[in-house]
C-alpha cells in the first residue's frame, strides 16, 4: 500500500468516527446525561435556571 | 484524610500575575508600536539602546503577552475550573507551587535573554535551549497537576471545560517538545534538528497549533466556565460543545501550511492548509453561537454587567477573527495580504479582542472570590475599562486593515512596461497616518490594564484571601 491509499483511507475512518461522535452527541436516550453535565458549575450553588433544552421540552 | 477546602493559592497567584504580566508585556507593545512612527526613539538610551532595539522587544512583546499574560490567565482559569467542576483539591499543593514558581522563572528567564539577543530564531518559540528544557519540564508538572485532579474528581461527568483545557496541555506539550528539537553548541546558542522546508513547516505547524491549541482550544475552556457562571446559566448546548471539541481538534492539527502559501512548500501542502482553515469557521462559529446564545433568555443582563459585556464581546471578536483567518488562508487573498499590515491587523482582533478580552472578564469574575468580596471594588470601572479597551481594539485593527489593503496594492502595482509603480519606501511612508491611530488604540488598550490594575489594588486591599473554600461532600449524581 502506497501512502496515499493509507491517507484515503485514514481520512474515511476520521470523517466516520466524527459522523459517530455526532450521532452519539446529539442521540436521544443521551439527553439527560448532558443536561445534567451542563449543571456540572452549578451544582455546588444556589439553584440556577434549567438546562436550555429542557426549557424547550415543557 | 480527605482534603476538603480548594486550594486557591495557586489560583490567586496567577491571577495576580496575569495583571502584572498584562502590563509589561502591552507596554513593550506600546514602545514597539512608537519605534515603527520613531524609528530612533530608543537610540538616545546610551548603553540600554541595543537591549531595546526594535528586533530583539519584538519577541518579548509576543512572549510576553501571549506566554505570560495569557498563560497565567490559563493556569488560573484552568486551576480553578478543574477544581470547582470535579469537586476535589489540586492534586498537590506542592506541585502547584513548583507549576508557578517555575512558570515565573520562565517568563524572568524570557525577559532578560530576549533583549540580549539570545534567540533561536522560531516564532512564539524563540527561547534558547535551557529555557525550552524548562518549559518542558514545568509544562508536564502541570499536566500532572490538572489530570491527578480529574482522576481524583467526585463527580462522575468531566465537564467540557476540562476536555478544552486538557487538550490544551496535551497538544501544547507535544507542539513545544516537537518545535524545540535542536542541537545546543553553546549554553545559549542551538540549531534546529529540521532544515530547510521541513524546518518551516514544523515550525509554522507549531506556530499555527500555537495560536490554535493555546489561543484558542484553553480560552475556549475558559469560555465554557465562566461565561456559564457569569450568565447565571449553563451553556446553550452541552452536545454543541461536545461536537464543537471534537471538530476543533480534528481540523486544526492541518491548518499550519496556510503561513508558507506561494513558498517552498510543496503546492499541494499548501493547498491541504487552505482548505482545512477553511473548514475551520464551522466548529469556531458553532463554539461562538454556543457560548453567545448562553445568553438567551437573560440578554437585559448585558445591559448592567460589564464583565459579561466583556465576554459577550470577546465572543464577537473570536467570530469575526475566525472568519478573517479562513478568509487570509485563501491563497489568492493571501497573495494580497502577506507580509503586510492586514496580519498584524488580524492577529490582535484575536489576540486583543478574544483572549485578552475573555481573559480580563474571567479575572475580573475570579479575583473577587479569591479574596472574599461580593465583587471587585469599582463595578463601573470595570464598565469603562470595557469602553476604552474596545474602542482600542476597533481603532487597532480598523487601522490595520486599511494599512494592509494599501501595502498589498502598492506592492503589487506596476506599470505599463512592467516595472514597479512604488518604491518599497513609498509604501512605508503610506503607513505613517495607521500607525497613529494604532498607537492610540494601543495607548487605550494598555491605559485600560492600568484601570484594571488598580481595581485589582483596591479589591485586593479591602478583601481577605480565601482559602478555606469548601468543597461540598454529598454529590448528587
Amino acid at each position: 500500500m502506497d501512502s496515499g491509499l493509507i491517507g484515503s483511507i485514514l481520512t474515511v475512518i476520521f470523517f466516520l468516527v466524527f459522523v459517530g461522535i455526532v450521532w452519539w452527541a446529539y442521540h436521544k436516550d443521551n439527553r439527560a446525561k448532558y443536561d445534567a453535565a451542563a449543571r456540572l458549575p452549578f451544582e455546588e450553588d444556589e439553584p440556577t435556571a434549567p438546562a436550555h433544552s429542557e426549557e424547550k421540552a415543557q | 484524610m480527605e482534603a476538603t477546602t480548594y486550594n486557591y493559592k495557586v489560583v490567586r497567584q496567577f491571577a495576580i500575575m496575569t495583571v502584572v504580566w498584562g502590563i509589561v508585556g502591552m507596554l513593550v507593545g506600546v514602545i514597539l508600536s512608537a519605534q515603527l512612527i520613531w524609528p530612533t526613539l530608543t537610540e538616545h538610551l546610551g548603553p540600554l539602546a541595543p537591549y531595546l532595539s526594535y528586533g530583539r522587544i519584538r519577541p518579548l512583546h509576543t512572549n510576553a503577552v501571549i506566554f505570560a499574560f495569557g498563560g497565567s490567565a490559563l493556569f488560573a482559569a484552568s486551576l480553578f475550573a478543574v477544581q470547582r467542576t470535579c469537586q476535589a483539591r489540586l492534586l498537590s499543593d506542592g506541585l502547584a507551587g513548583f507549576v508557578f514558581w517555575g512558570w515565573q522563572l520562565i517568563i524572568v528567564l524570557a525577559a532578560v535573554s530576549l533583549p540580549m539577543g539570545f534567540t533561536s530564531g522560531k516564532e512564539y518559540a524563540e527561547l534558547e535551549w535551557p529555557i525550552d528544557i524548562l518549559i518542558a519540564v514545568v509544562w508536564v508538572a502541570y499536566a500532572v497537576l490538572f489530570f491527578g485532579t480529574i482522576i481524583k474528581r467526585k463527580t462522575q461527568h468531566i465537564y467540557v471545560a476540562n476536555w478544552f483545557f486538557g487538550a490544551y496541555i496535551v497538544t501544547i506539550a507535544v507542539l513545544h517538545i516537537t518545535n524545540s528539537m535542536e542541537f545546543p553548541i553553546t549554553l545559549t546558542k542551538s540549531y534546529s534538528a529540521y532544515a530547510g522546508v521541513q524546518d518551516a513547516m514544523v515550525q509554522w505547524w507549531y506556530g499555527h497549533n500555537a495560536v490554535g491549541f493555546f489561543l484558542t482550544t484553553a480560552f475556549l475552556g475558559m469560555m465554557y466556565y465562566f461565561i456559564p457562571k457569569q450568565a447565571g446559566r449553563p451553556i446553550y448546548s452541552y452536545r454543541l460543545s461536545i461536537v464543537h471539541f471534537w471538530a476543533l481538534n480534528f481540523i486544526y492539527m492541518w491548518a499550519g501550511p496556510h503561513h508558507l502559501l506561494y513558498t517552498a512548500l510543496p503546492d499541494w501542502a499548501q493547498s491541504l492548509g487552505m482548505l482545512f482553515s477553511l473548514m475551520l469557521i464551522a466548529p469556531s462559529w458553532g463554539g461562538m453561537i454556543n457560548g453567545i446564545m448562553t445568553l438567551s433568555g437573560a440578554w437585559h443582563k448585558l445591559r448592567t454587567d460589564p464583565i459579561l459585556k466583556f465576554m459577550v464581546t470577546a465572543l464577537s471578536f473570536y467570530g469575526m477573527s475566525t472568519f478573517e483567518g479562513p478568509m487570509l488562508s485563501v491563497k489568492t487573498v493571501n497573495a494580497l495580504s502577506h507580509y503586510t499590515e492586514w496580519t498584524i491587523g488580524h492577529v490582535h482582533s484575536g489576540a486583543l479582542g478574544w483572549v485578552a478580552m475573555i481573559s480580563i472578564g474571567s479575572m475580573y469574575y475570579l479575583i473577587p472570590r479569591l479574596f472574599g468580596r461580593e465583587e471587585m471594588y469599582s463595578v463601573k470601572w470595570i464598565n469603562t475599562h470595557f469602553w476604552v479597551s474596545t474602542i482600542g481594539v476597533v481603532l487597532y485593527i480598523a487601522a490595520l486593515w486599511i494599512a494592509g489593503v494599501a501595502e498589498g496594492l502598492m506592492w503589487r502595482a506596476t506599470n505599463a512596461d512592467g516595472t514597479l509603480t512604488y518604491s518599497f519606501v513609498q509604501s512605508v511612508e503610506a503607513m505613517y497616518p495607521f500607525y497613529y491611530i494604532r498607537l492610540l488604540g494601543g495607548l487605550m488598550f494598555f491605559a485600560g490594564m492600568l484601570l484594571m490594575a488598580w481595581n485589582v489594588w483596591k479589591t485586593v486591599a479591602s478583601g481577605k484571601a480565601v482559602d478555606n473554600a469548601p468543597i461540598p461532600q454529598a454529590v448528587q449524581a
